[in-house]
């Protein structure tokens, strides 16, 4: 593989860009694999390049229905962050956005991780008791963050206005190496390097069955023929469900869509990232200038990955109220994504009934800025077969012990 | 350079001026004319720059597809970027500035960018950037930021006003060409409710521009006729410059209407958001034209053809002395013959095609005009300007074989039917092979509810691009859309059209030199190398291309860009346009203002702020004001010279020895009533609710089905069948929805009644020794303790209102809960205060409120719990049943981790110094976890500083806590840790020698 690099830009350039080798290979599946990755979303690839980078385990298909990076790896608002409240919570997230720190530099390709900060507003005296609580907790955690004043958030964001009439700004948690990725890169970039180790990624290729022996996976039916492994990883947020009953047991997630839109762009005037949650919406300024926004998600369960309104107008409302110069700008494009939620809201990384299935689901709001972390901790559990420190609170059995990951108390309702 | 001609021009009003600047420079124009045809008028062809190269850019086309044309409008709070000048309407006093560009238009230091471009192809900065790791942040992503984005951003706040108008409709029909005319007429005589809109001012879209008859008239006169029919029709409605926008679930329109952008008095709402609930949606969106990709058709000047007819007819604009057509089909022609029948000069017609014998290429010929078959441009020169065209063989490499020049190009690669409403809510499209663009599958429509189409297309937006076809295809669709006989469709006449010959690539072979200079997406600076490198690297869905070369992500969505996009990456791949496939078509349409979304819910009115009947009140003393859901309650009532922590201690201290007065009127009141009440309170708490005696209170408990406490107060029988239970201030609505959620869904069976009465009640708090005083001066119930002991409730008239009065008490102190009808409160308020002026009575706000319970050792919801924890956990085993077979959490709490011995319980915190422990402070443990995180041992949950103890107090959740009394603890990992003593969270009138007075 050809390293990129501005020297290699440059040499290109003079020749039209015609030597360009590509990004990943897209190969006819085997007959079989050691091991199988149902998802090349960003959880599945990372899953995949950690195993090959960490556990020297390379003989791996990633099989993916769609195009590779097509599910809410390519339809998220890029936010990264770890100041969570729970320890579980923030070990993993934490881990992730270390990760996210060298991931351009890791994969040869630039991700454009920019720690430009993310700001959690507390706007009831509520959230400022809940955010000064997480702000002690990831002291001890390790993880960076502080409690700000006003002021400092109006120097910080000099679009917002503090001193609204029905929610003033009474400070906020700050996470000055917290930030943005490009989301599409992540994908593209793991994916490109785990081409590189020798594994395969199948894209349109639609898994159809799980196979087994007993309680034991033997290999699945996919739109482009059987394929037989011996370990299989399940990592297909949003139909995490469907996949599990194709293996023969029951998650306890549901799928909804999550809302999110674009305003038209224009010149940089948002430097950081801005979650407010007590109005439900988060605002940040992407490279190319367009004002991202995250919504809620719907209250009902479905598949479609398309925009409803009802969140949107909320969303807007409050964001206009917060950010009154935004009224003028227009919603260039509104999606939809599938997340699964979980009972508490955090995510599973576990051992399932069937001996050789492991599944990766769950990240509810907190997918994209999970990513790396998601996929070393999955890697871990599937290249040694028991969980390690990262994901072991993640099991599946927390729910039947009462063992939750609950991160609704301070983050609020998205996270 | 573009003028205005001297005579012509349907749209524009001569015999008025309209006055407006363009970056400080003053241009007229005429009543009619948009932004764009007036600039284009004042022979300004420059109008912006684009996103990656700056390169200067003019109008390509004339409507809401327009990628280049878009300016920073207006000023301060009617400040607004990226506005199309193709649809900005001119008003005397307009202001418009270019976007994208440093210092000036003209001279823009970001084109040094264009210089580079061979080292900026599509995705360079995934391959560059790299290293050294901290210069992305630092270095290049700011410069990237700073050369991206297109308009200023506004600084100020909105001046303008929006609002929500709710619709209902049989039918909704999009477009107001004749097509959705001829849809609307048909529907309008069913009888059913029609609305039909137009995203621009005027009616009739390309028919009356192209000169199409229609029922042995012009196209114009039956449009002006078709209108005034469909006014006088009573169940029509009738809008213009409003664009569906969407189409949702369900039937659900949103339809954007712009009321005052296009006049000079802006002091009316500026837009409005229509949401429309259709039975059936007609989409007569039409269709757009597209680019052919030939080197430099992105130099100012080159236009699409159908877009210079239009400023042509229209605002009587000429594009330039000299106009080139090039064309792969017959549509163009009538370009061609417009220009010249206006007196201007077509050198020639460039048509791909081996042959053109169609009747408008025939009647181009009989004009004079040289018409030239299987000729392409192989590059059009000039850089800010057109200067001429390279000549050659479509099917050749590019040599030239003439050169021609001009100063426009008029370019037309056929239509694109408009399937964005169709698509919006899933319905799918078929490739026309004949036509080379996408059309609605008509078995595969979107679905609605019923399981059928709810949304049909018709006209041009169907691929009917003839006139007559289109509206037989219309009339059929309000047929469709009315179940009622629709009649015979009007006859539509235009000009017989030869076949058009597909062409992705002008010429044919061009080699890469070329394919580097042929742009797909104007505004995004994406060209047809940039879609094959992306194709060559293996990016080869649609959606890979599309987001590794930004390919139709500009403001324009890829209207203009996109098919030709994917038919350059379908040659790539050597696959098929259909198997290639699209990229999702998502709401808006065209973009629309997040102010507009907002609507009327702006500053004040954005949530709804509930206030209680002694609101004006708390206003009057100057309290300080806490949201608590979406009421507001005071926090406190500084006086003059106080500080807020001067007056919540105040208050405490004052109800504490006197009387305290609180308005709890915001306290959540639910009524549940029937015969199986007395059951269903039973499983929303955890406590036995159903043997409460008739005239007694009991503190009680709300769990989640998980165990977890989520919500408490005090329930009171009021009759045999009748329980009120009182929730928290911002659970109310939470609870009640969940009483219902249970009735509905799993105990549909039981005879119970809820009701949601908190706003139908005021409630006041008499709090304090000398509260019984109080009462008993204001008269008329017997309120001592032997008639109305504590946790007992009596009804009657106190001082002449109708109460109920609860002997609770949240403080420790003697406390009387009066509940009087909502609109009563404020005179009982009054008389409360008028009564208590003797006995020191002074209001307190919630922080007192909070102090005093947790001098008490009582939870808060959302300070103790925060939805983990569990009533065991605070102690509070004696509120829940041993004796009910269940209720909602019983089987959460028996899970192994709700059992074990090392949970987190509540215990009092006392510092050694009587400072305050700092909020949320967690208490460490030696050593690291598995993780390397600091282990940990409990946290604080409330802390305070007490003015009763003049100490800090604090609750919390420990380890094992009630079995470490007196243990010391070490909180914080700073490098100042603060050592605090494990304690009874009870920390005043530990006896409860108080409640009674």
């Amino acid at each position: 593989m050809k390293r990129y690099s501005v020297f290699a830009i440059a040499r290109e350039g003079l020749r039209y860009h015609q030597g360009w080798e590509r990004a990943w290979r897209s190969p006819a599946p085997q007959k079989r694999y050691d091991t199988i990755i149902i998802g090349a979303g960003g959880h599945g690839l990372a899953t995949a390049y950690y195993l090959g980078k960490n556990h020297g385990i390379r003989n791996v298909a990633i099989i993916e229905k769609g195009w590779l990076g097509g599910g809410n790896t390519g339809r998220n608002t890029t936010i990264i962050r770890s100041n969570y409240l729970q320890d579980a919570s923030a070990a993993i997230y934490e881990k992730a956005r270390s990760l996210y720190e060298t991931l351009s530099q890791d994969l040869n390709y630039n991700v454009m991780f920019s720690p430009r900060g993310v700001m959690m507003l507390a706007q009831t005296q509520h959230e400022v008791r809940g955010y000064k609580r997480t702000v002690q907790a990831n002291l001890l955690q390790g993880v960076a963050t502080e409690w700000i004043e006003p002021a400092r958030v109006q120097e910080l964001v000099p679009i917002i206005s503090i001193s609204g009439p029905r929610y003033p700004v009474l400070g906020a948690i700050w996470q000055p190496r917290a930030g943005t990725a490009r989301h599409d890169a992540v994908a593209w970039g793991y994916a490109r390097a785990c081409s590189e180790m020798g594994m395969d990624i199948i894209q349109n290729c639609e898994v159809t069955g799980i196979d087994r022996d007993g309680d034991r996976v033997t290999g699945v039916q996919t739109t482009k023929g059987a394929i037989a492994c011996d370990r299989m990883g399940i990592v297909v947020a949003g139909h995490s469900g469907l996949l599990a009953q194709m293996a023969g047991f029951r998650l306890p997630v549901e799928s909804v869509a999550l809302q999110a839109l674009v305003s038209e762009p224009i010149k940089p005037c948002l430097d950081v990232v801005v979650m407010a949650n007590t109005v439900h919406g988060y605002l940040s300024q992407s490279d190319k200038g367009e004002m991202v926004i995250g919504g809620g998600a719907d209250g009902f369960n479905n598949y479609t990955q398309r925009g409803s309104f009802h969140h949107v107008e909320e969303t807007v409302r409050a964001l206009v109220e917060t950010f009154p110069m935004i009224s003028r700008l227009r919603m260039l494009r509104q999606w939809g994504g599938i997340v699964d939620m979980t009972g508490d809201r955090s995510a599973i990384i576990s051992k399932t009934p069937v001996r050789g299935v492991y599944i990766n689901c769950g990240w509810g709001t907190g997918g994209f800025k999970s990513i790396p972390g998601s996929g070393w901790a999955m890697a871990e559990l599937m290249a040694k077969g028991e969980p390690g420190p990262l994901a072991a609170p993640f099991s599946l059995t927390r729910f039947r012990e009462g063992q939750f990951i609950d991160e609704s108390v301070a983050a609020g309702v998205a996270h | 350079m573009s003028t205005r001609l001297a005579q012509g021009g349907r749209l524009i009003d001569r015999s008025r001026q309209v006055s407006f600047t363009f970056d400080g420079k003053t241009f007229r124009g005429h009543p009619g004319d948009t932004l764009a045809s007036a600039l284009l008028a004042g022979g300004q062809v420059v109008m912006g720059r684009s996103f990656k190269y700056h390169r200067p850019r003019g109008a390509v086309a004339y409507g809401v597809e327009e990628p280049n044309a878009l300016v920073n409008l207006g000023e301060e709070g009617r400040f607004e970027p990226d506005t199309r000048a193709t649809t900005q309407e001119i008003f005397d006093g307009l202001v418009a500035e270019s976007q994208n560009r440093w210092p000036s238009l003209d001279w823009d230091i970001g084109a040094v960018n264009s210089l580079f471009a061979r080292f900026l192809p599509a995705g360079f900065y995934y391959k560059m950037f790299i290293h050294p790791r901290a210069a992305w942040k630092h270095l290049f992503e700011p410069f990237i930021r700073r050369s991206a984005g297109l308009g200023r951003a506004p600084r100020a706040r909105d001046a303008d006003r929006y609002e929500h108008f709710y619709a209902h409709v049989d039918v909704v029909i999009a477009g107001g060409g004749v097509a959705g005319l001829a849809a609307a007429l048909a529907a309008g005589r069913s009888g059913k409710r029609v609305l039909l809109v137009e995203q621009s001012g005027h009616w009739g879209g390309r028919a009356v521009v192209d000169g199409a008859r229609i029922d042995g008239k012009e196209a114009a006169d039956w449009v002006a006729d078709a209108v005034a029919a469909l006014d006088a029709m009573p169940n029509v409605t009738l809008r213009t410059r409003a664009m569906a926008a969407g189409v949702y679930d369900h039937g659900y329109v949103l339809v954007h209407e712009r009321l005052t952008d296009h006049l000079a008095d802006k002091s009316g709402l500026r837009q409005r958001l229509w949401r429309v609930r259709a039975g059936r949606i007609i989409n007569a969106a039409g269709a757009l034209e597209r680019p052919l990709s030939f080197a430099g058709n992105d130099v100012p000047g080159v236009m699409l053809a159908s877009a210079m007819r239009d400023y042509l007819v229209n605002h009587a604009i000429s594009p330039g002395d000299r106009t080139v057509i090039v064309t792969n089909n017959d549509d163009a022609y009538r370009t061609a013959l417009a220009l010249h029948e206006a007196g201007l000069i077509v050198p020639a017609v460039l048509d791909a095609r081996p042959v053109a014998d169609g009747e408008l290429p025939e009647r181009a010929r009989a004009a004079g005009i040289r018409v030239e078959t299987g000729r392409a441009v192989v590059r059009v020169k000039g850089r800010s300007h057109v200067t001429g065209v390279e000549v050659g063989l479509h099917v050749g490499e590019g040599s030239v074989l003439e050169e021609i020049a001009c100063d426009a190009v008029a370019m037309s690669g056929g239509w694109s039917p408009v399937v964005h409403l169709w698509s919006h809510c899933g319905g799918k499209l078929n490739w026309d092979e004949a036509q080379a663009h996408f059309r609605p599958d008509p078995e595969r429509p979107p679905l609605g509810a019923d399981g059928t189409g709810f949304v049909r297309c018709v006209g041009a937006s169907n691929g009917h691009l003839r006139t007559g076809d289109g509206i037989a295809d219309a009339v059929a669709g309000a047929a469709w859309a009315t179940g009622a006989d629709a009649g015979k469709a009007p006859a539509g006449e235009d000009a017989d059209e030869g076949a058009l010959m597909p062409v992705w690539l002008m010429p044919q072979g061009a080699g890469v030199k070329l394919r580097a200079k042929m742009w797909l997406d104007y505004q995004n600076d994406v060209k047809v190398s940039d879609v094959q490198l992306a194709a060559r690297e293996g990016y080869e869905s649609v959606e890979h291309t599309k987001r590794y070369t930004t390919l139709g992500m500009a403001t324009d969505q890829g209207k203009l860009s996109n098919i030709n996009g994917l038919a350059v990456l379908s040659g790539a791949l050597n696959a098929a346009i259909p198997q290639v496939g699209t990229t999702t078509f998502r709401p808006p349409y065209v973009p629309y203002t997040l102010g507009a979304i907002a609507g009327s819910a702006a500053r004040e009115t954005f949530m709804p702020l509930r206030k209680t009947q002694m609101d004006s009140w708390h206003v009057e003393q100057g309290a300080e004001f806490e949201p608590v859901g979406l009421w507001r309650r005071p926090y406190s009532y500084p006086r003059l010279g106080e500080t807020v922590k001067d007056s919540v201690a105040r208050e405490i201290l004052n109800t504490r020895k006197n009387v305290g007065i609180l308005d709890a009127s915001t306290l959540g009141k639910i009524i549940v009533k029937g015969p199986d009440a007395g059951r269903f309170v039973d499983m929303m708490y955890t406590n036995m609710m159903s043997n409460l005696a008739v005239g007694r209170c009991r503190y009680g408990l709300m769990c989640n089905e998980q165990g977890f406490l989520v919500d408490d107060g005090v329930v009171a029988r009021l009759s045999e069948d009748t329980w009120l239970c009182h929730t928290t201030s911002g659970g109310a609505d939470n609870v009640h929805a969940q009483m219902e959620e249970w009735l509905q869904t799993e105990w549909w069976d039981w005879q119970v009644y809820t009701a949601n009465v908190t706003e139908q009640w005021g409630q006041i708090g008499v709090v304090g020794p000398n509260a019984r005083k109080v009462l008993e001066k204001l008269g008329g119930m017997d309120v001592s303790k032997e008639t109305l002991p504590f946790m007992h409730w009596a009804e009657g008239e106190l001082a002449g209102f109708p109460v109920r009065i609860f002997r609770i008490s949240f403080s420790g102190e003697l406390s009387y809960e009066i509940a009087v009808p909502a609109g009563q409160a404020r005179g009982l308020w009054d008389a409360i205060l008028a009564a208590g002026a003797e006995f020191g009575m002074q209001p307190y706000g919630t922080e007192a409120l909070h102090v005093m319970r947790a001098e008490k050792g009582f939870i808060m919801i959302g300070d103790e719990t925060d939805g983990t924890v569990i009533p065991q956990d605070l102690g509070l085993n004696w509120a829940i049943s041993k004796k009910k077979d269940d209720f909602i959490g019983k089987r959460g709490q028996q899970r192994e981790h709700m059992v074990d011995p090392l949970r987190w319980k509540l215990v009092g915190l006392e510092t050694e110094d009587g400072s305050v422990l700092p909020e949320g402070a967690y208490a460490v443990a030696p050593g690291d976890n598995a993780n390397g995180q600091r282990n940990v041992q409990g946290r604080v949950t409330s802390t305070y500083h007490s003015p009763t103890l003049g100490r800090g107090i604090a609750m919390g959740l420990v380890e094992r806590g009630p079995d470490r009394m007196g243990e010391m603890l070490e909180f914080g990992a700073g490098a100042d840790p603060v050592r605090a003593k494990i304690v009874d969270p009870v920390f005043y009138d530990k006896a409860g020698e108080k409640q009674d007075g």
